[in-house]
Formats: C-alpha cells, structure tokens, sequence
C-alpha cells in the first residue's frame, strides 16, 4: 500500500495519515441524497395532495406508472442512503473492525429485507386488479 | 503494508460547548437513524398494507390514526423536514460555502425554525382537513 509522497518517513513506518479511500462512498451518499431531494418532496407532496387516503384511492394512484415508478425509486434511493448513512454513525461509534463489519452488515440485510418487500408490495399493486 | 493501528474515533460529545451548530449536526444524525429505522419501516408496512387489500389496510390505519400513531407521524414529519433542510445546508457547505461563523450559525437556526414551522402547518392543515 502505498501512502504517497507527502507522507513522512515516519508516518510511512507507524501507517498513519488518511485512509487514501472512501472518496467513493462519500460521493456516493450526496449522489443519493440530491435523488431523495426530488423523491422526497415528490413523496410528501403526493401524500398531502391525493384526495384521500383510503385504499381504493391509494391503489388506483399506486396502479399507474406515475405513482408507481417514482415510488419505486423513493424506495431504492431511500434505503441505499439509510444504509450509507447509518454506516457514517456506525463507522464513527462502534470500536473494533468486527462489531463495525458485524452491525453494517445486519443493517445492510434488513434493508435490502426491506427495499425488497416495498418493491414486492408495489409489484403486486401495479400489476394485480385495479380494485 | 502500513501497519494496522486503532484509527481515531469522534470526541465525546462532553467537550463540545452546545451551540446551533452542533446541536443541528447531532440532529442530522438523530433524524436520519429515525427516519431509517421507524420511517422506513413505517413505509413498508404501509406499501404492504395496501398490497394485501381491505383487511392489512384498515389495520395499518386503525394504528396510524390512534394517538400515538399520530404522535411517531409527526415526529417523522419533522425529522424528514430537519434532515431535508440540514442536508441541503450540508451540500451548500460541502461547496465550501457558508463555512464562516456567523452564516455557519445563521443557516444552523434556520433549519430548526425551518421544520419546527413546516411541520406546524402541515399538521396544522391535516388535522384541520379531518374534521
């Protein structure tokens, strides 16, 4: 591995400085939160101006691709960024290498858990009956 | 290969003099872990609420609209308003604007001013819209 050539001979020997990775995940997180920008507010503002709540209203506008498609995304976008962003506080609370892998890891599996049932659940209203 | 060594963790919060600055960077931390753990869970029973039909629905509403259903719902309202406002302070700094003092704590303030007022009235006018 190498540390470049701003590092010190001894930063070299004792492997301190930055990471020299992450660059990605960082990027990755403000690429998924500008997405949750749009998505969100699509969400709310959907929310507060479909008529009513009730289920025939609910399915009818989750039947069409208009409010299916973007809810799609919502929920990729979503929980992508809620594991990102719960990796930052794990990362930054949790000592040692294993309890840190060991507790995104569980994060990780329930929310592809979760973004696949969400995504099941929308599969089954836009291509069941319109009620 | 660097050796490996304990990289260093985040300071305890104790030696930080509390300020707007701070309080809306634990805040940002706060709402994000609710919004990934209670909203996204409350997102999935909803969509699976709706997919299952007349039954999974009305139970999914039944809790929604007891009181503490509605009590977790405004705290999710203004844990998304308080991510969405500070996450998009974090993009405009992340520029490198708006890094000096005073902007630093102006733009802090306003988005807790921000999803405290924004949360009011959305509450203010859905609650008004069900009666």
């Amino acid at each position: 591995m190498s540390l470049g050539d701003s590092a010190t001979e001894l930063g070299k020997v004792e492997g301190i400085g930055s990471a020299r990775r992450g660059g990605e995940d960082w990027i990755a997180e403000r690429l998924s939160s500008v997405a949750l920008l749009l998505l969100g507010t699509w969400f709310l503002a959907s929310i507060l101006f479909i008529p009513k709540l009730d289920l025939e209203t609910v399915t009818e506008w989750l039947h069409g691709a208009g409010g299916a498609v973007p809810m799609a995304l919502f929920v990729i976008v979503a929980f992508w960024h809620a594991v990102d962003g719960l990796k930052v506080a794990i990362d930054d609370y949790v000592i040692g290498e294993g309890n840190r892998w060991a507790c995104n890891t569980v994060i990780l599996f329930f929310a592809v858990a979760g973004a696949s049932l969400c995504l099941f659940a929308l599969g089954r209203i836009a291509f069941g009956a319109a009620s | 290969m660097a050796a490996v060594r304990d990289r260093p963790i985040s300071p305890h919060l104790t030696i930080w003099r509390w300020g707007p600055n701070m309080l809306v960077s634990i805040l940002h931390r706060i709402t994000g872990a609710g919004l990934s753990i209670v909203g996204l869970a409350a997102l999935t029973w909803w969509l699976l609420a709706i997919s299952g039909g007349t039954a999974s629905y009305a139970t999914f509403t039944k809790v929604a609209s007891n009181w503490i259903g509605i009590v977790i719902l405004i705290g999710l309202t203004w844990a998304f308003f308080q991510h969405l406002f500070s996450g998009i302070r974090h993009l405009v700094t992340d520029t490198g604007m708006g890094l000096h003092l005073r902007p630093n704590k102006l733009s802090a303030i306003l988005t807790i001013v921000g999803s405290v007022l924004c949360t009011a009235f959305l509450w203010a006018y859905i609650l008004g819209a069900l009666k």
